[in-house]
């Protein structure tokens, strides 16, 4: 089987005018179909900038990167672009909805650069299977921050990635809002087989998935499954 | 994106800030506008110059000497069954310069000396009195005919016919008044004095040749219906022959449309400075949508972060910002064109130092502003979007 991501000895060093900034020093992983993993570790430990050269969104000083078997760390801007566009769902902290745009057009949003094929019904699908079926008209100063992140979520889904990849994706929700969305990751991972990787300094978070890798000024200092993963539970999980 | 995306998203986010839209709008109005107007007076100044000329009778040549001299026998050899069969009457004239004077009013004018023909050849009809008659040149007479200005000049609303009047001191007896035919090529045709052709040699001009012949300054002739073209050429060929012309010839002949296309080549000009500086406008009215387009990207980086993250590629914005300016400068020019033209039309018939205006609008006009305005918008859309297209996606992303 073969690995949706696999990195190897991945180097990332910034350059500030004369300085060398090293963020990444040698980071190999693997993340095969279907796992959910978490990326844990204190800020500036580099997980950010491993999670945006994984997202194709930044290139590796060094090392190589293979995305379901493609090496893609020498690509250029239209390939890169092309990629993220097909294999990688984003979901971020600050959900990064367009404001001007309704929830529908915002799904609809990540199709307008691929496959736009019924990309009505496919977008209105996607925010179905978040349970925001009833509000897709609503633009997303509307909506609670959790439903926002649930838009955000059928935004990376529509495309069907290879990957979704949630940068501390319950960062700015309550507890209660953070418990959904834990819930709609593990169900989409669970029964759909979606592959997610979520970065998260909460271990709280952490603990919901099923494999943790710590990581710590660059180099990954553990990774370890989570024996017995918690299971969030909320009223989402039984949709109407 | 497909072009209708594209369009679809340029649309929303320009009227996304009405107000700023608005402003920028009315920088390409103003200049599509102004363009309009002003292509249309200087169309309209062409129109009414080839008018003007056209009222002269179309079946006219001018005969005018280069080098040498133009005679009277020159003249009255043109009209020749064998050898002109095209020309059927000519009407040579002598210009002197002088000062008119009816009691203590006096006027400075051109006095031609031309012959009976000359009313025939030329349009001309008298209003009171009578023109030069044959007698009246044979004889020499001292009469005169007055162009309807300096009749009004001299006279007032009096009829000057049968007073006595003085030109460069000699006495003339006003026989006749023209009617009036307003300015033309030839100057202010209202603004002459006529006198029997004989006359203005022997008592005003007196220039003669070395073998002395009496010269003289323009030959008018008539051409046969449409045959214009056969009547030029006739008349050069006799006036070649007369002159014993073997390379250069001493003399020009133009028929009345080589008059009225270099003069439309003149407005023409005219016409085309008028635009230019009314581009000037429009290029402000460009420089204005690149402002607003900088100012546009700067606000929207993080959607472009959010795009690109989204698998936007460089020319996917480059498209959408190109595709925004473009539209901002065609919806001003489309709305510039309206102005416009109830600009031309407001103009048409206003009176501006002393002379009327008249503007004539044309498609041609609108699709050129129109066209104009476009490039306008793609060239100063480009450097905004290519900098919308050159950021950093992790970069626009984390922009507040």
């Amino acid at each position: 089987m073969t690995a949706v991501i696999e990195v190897t000895d991945l180097r990332k060093t910034y350059r500030l005018g004369p300085l060398a900034v090293p963020v990444l020093n040698g980071v190999s992983l693997a993340v095969e179909r279907g796992e959910m993993v978490s990326i844990m570790g204190p800020s500036g430990s580099g997980k950010s900038t491993l999670m945006n050269i994984i997202g194709c969104l930044d290139a590796p000083t060094s090392g190589s990167y293979l995305l379901e078997g493609e090496e893609v760390s020498r690509w250029g801007d239209a390939r890169l672009a092309a990629a993220r566009n097909r294999k990688i769902g984003f979901v971020f902290q600050t959900y990064n909805l367009l404001p001007r745009l309704s929830a529908l057009a915002n799904v609809e949003l990540a199709l307008q650069y691929g496959d736009r094929r019924n990309a009505r019904a496919r977008s209105l699908q996607a925010l179905e299977s978040v349970g925001l079926g009833h509000r897709y008209k609503h633009r997303p100063l509307e909506l609670s921050g959790g439903e926002q992140q649930r838009v955000a979520i059928a935004r990376a889904l529509v495309k069907d990635p290879a990957i979704m990849l949630a940068d501390e994706p319950t960062g700015a929700l309550d507890t209660r809002s953070s418990a959904e969305i834990m819930a709609i990751l593990q169900r989409l991972n669970r029964d759909q087989g979606l592959t997610v990787a979520l970065v998260t300094h909460e271990a709280d978070v952490a603990r919901h998935t099923r494999r943790i890798v710590s990581l710590c000024d660059g180099l990954i200092v553990g990774d370890e499954p989570v024996a017995e993963p918690l299971r969030a539970e909320t009223a989402e999980e039984a949709p109407a | 994106m497909t072009p209708l995306a594209l369009i679809g998203t340029a649309w929303s986010s320009i009227g996304g800030n009405r107000l700023r839209t608005g402003l920028t709008l009315l920088g390409i109005i103003i200049g599509v506008a102004a363009v309009i107007a002003l292509m249309s007076i200087g169309r309209g100044a062409q129109e009414d110059i080839t008018n003007r000329i056209e009222s002269l009778g179309s079946n006219l040549l001018y005969v005018r000497p280069l080098d040498g001299d133009l005679t009277l026998d020159d003249a009255l050899a043109l009209v020749d069954p064998v050898f002109a069969p095209s020309v059927v009457s000519v009407a040579p004239e002598v210009s002197v310069s002088g000062s008119v004077t009816y009691r203590s009013t006096d006027t400075f004018t051109q006095v031609a000396g031309v012959t009976p023909e000359f009313a025939d050849v030329r349009n001309f009809e008298v209003a009171s009195g009578e023109f030069i008659s044959p007698a009246h040149v044979l004889n020499r007479k001292n009469v005169a005919v007055l162009g309807s200005q300096t009749a009004e000049d001299l006279f007032g609303e009096r009829d000057p016919v049968g007073v006595d009047i003085a030109i460069s001191g000699i006495r003339f007896t006003v026989i006749g008044v023209l009617e009036s035919k307003g300015a033309t090529a030839f100057g202010n045709e209202d603004n002459r004095v006529l006198v029997p052709l004989t006359t203005a040699f022997f008592r005003l001009s007196g220039q003669r040749t070395a073998a002395g012949d009496l010269t003289i300054d323009l030959i008018n002739v008539q051409a046969d219906g449409e045959r214009i073209e056969e009547a030029q050429q006739e008349a050069a060929t006799v006036l070649r022959l007369r002159h014993e012309i073997t390379d250069t010839d001493d003399f020009r002949v133009d028929t009345q449309q080589s008059v009225i296309d270099a003069l439309s080549e003149t407005t023409g000009t005219l016409t085309v400075f008028l635009g230019a500086v009314a581009g000037i406008s429009l290029v402000v009215g460009g420089i204005g949508i690149m402002n607003i387009m900088l100012v546009s990207v700067t606000e929207r980086t993080r959607e472009i972060g959010i795009r690109k993250a989204l698998g936007a590629k460089r020319q996917d914005i480059l498209a959408q910002f190109v595709t925004e300016a473009v539209l901002l400068s065609i919806g001003g020019g489309l709305l510039g064109v309206g102005a416009g033209v109830v600009a031309s039309r407001i103009l048409d018939g206003f009176t501006l130092a002393g002379s009327e205006l008249m503007t004539v609008f044309s498609g041609d006009i609108a699709a050129l502003a129109l066209a104009v305005s476009a490039a306008i918008g793609l060239f100063f859309g480009i450097y905004p979007a290519a900098r919308a297209a050159q950021l950093h996606p992790i970069e626009a992303l984390r922009h507040e």
